[in-house]
């Protein structure tokens, strides 16, 4: 089960990536840096969190123009599955792989807390471990994780059944329309979401909740990880 | 070299919670009468030679790849023709 973690300059939380990948896989992640022009064969991409080139002009908008990230939206094409978290999902917002923006949290402070998710479509590649309508819980730490799509496109991730995940129990945290906290695109192989389910994944983090979506999408059942 | 100024603005309809805190700064302030305030970015670009109608496109292609994200965002360009 090989895994690809990009590496761009201002991004903080590759290393606990790499650590859940490790731990979930058995093996350590290939790292691709933002000059690199090729991905290696591997059955994940991870865009991971943090604040790449500082969030100069907006959130993830440098990042998305590098280089490796057309090397990204290239693997995408061809239904490499591709996760990104936190300011992976607004790079790929940026980038253009996923459809609306992230935005200022409507508070317009930054969040740190846990959150409760909804499981609102368990049928894609990367929930399918996980019960439709189940609620878990995930840790949150953005400043602009406000997701926002004008009513066309909104319209277009409902009727799709492309919004993954949902802030739940009155947790939504930033205001996001809709309470979407993770959407995919069209073709179900590109996963975006603000929440960290990898700082959810052994029992000393306080729980395993967030293990789920690394499971579904490398095809691991949670019997054999555990 | 031409200069130009490009304004990028949120589109209508879209929440500016940074506007809106301003808003209520200005009001702490004791600046009155203020209807609405909207928080938007400005650029100045040089481009080289003097070919204004290439300019145009060029800034527009910047905009449109670059600085404005046009799904949150209108953008203007303003070419200074002095």
């Amino acid at each position: 089960m090989k895994t690809a973690v990009v590496l761009l300059p201002g991004l903080n939380r590759d290393r606990d990536m790499i650590a859940a990948l490790t731990t979930i896989t058995g093996q350590v992640p290939e790292t691709v840096w933002q000059t690199e022009t090729v991905i290696p064969k591997v059955d994940l991409v991870v865009v991971p969190g943090g604040f790449s080139f500082g969030d100069y002009l907006r959130c993830g908008a440098i990042a998305a123009r590098s280089p490796v990230m057309r090397a990204v939206a290239e693997a995408a094409a061809k239904g490499v599955p591709v996760l990104g978290v936190c300011n992976g999902f607004q790079i790929l917002c940026e980038a253009g792989l996923l459809p609306g923006a992230l935005m200022r949290n409507a508070a317009l402070r930054f969040v740190c807390r846990e959150v409760k998710l909804k499981v609102a479509n368990a049928t894609t590649r990367f929930s399918s471990a996980y019960a439709q309508g189940q609620v878990i819980r995930c840790p949150v730490a953005h400043h602009e994780g406000n997701y926002f799509a004008d009513d066309a496109t909104l319209k277009t991730l409902q009727d799709g059944e492309r919004i993954v995940f949902r802030y739940a129990e009155g947790t939504n945290p930033n205001g996001a329309i809709d309470d979407i906290a993770g959407i995919v695109n069209a073709a179900g192989t590109v996963l975006g979401m603000m929440p960290h389910p990898e700082n959810l994944i052994e029992p000393e983090h306080g729980g395993t909740d967030g293990r789920g979506i690394f499971e579904s999408v490398l095809g691991i059942s949670a019997s054999l990880a555990a | 070299m031409i200069k130009a100024r490009i304004i990028v603005t949120l589109k209508t309809g879209v929440l500016d919670p940074q506007g809106k805190a301003i808003e209520s700064a200005l009001g702490n302030l004791g600046i009155d009468g203020v209807g609405s305030v909207r928080q938007g970015k400005v650029f100045d670009v040089e481009i080289e030679g003097e070919d204004a109608a290439g300019a145009k496109a060029t800034l527009d292609a910047m905009c449109e790849q670059l600085l404005a994200n046009t799904v949150i965002e209108n953008y203007a360009v303003e070419i200074d023709n002095r």
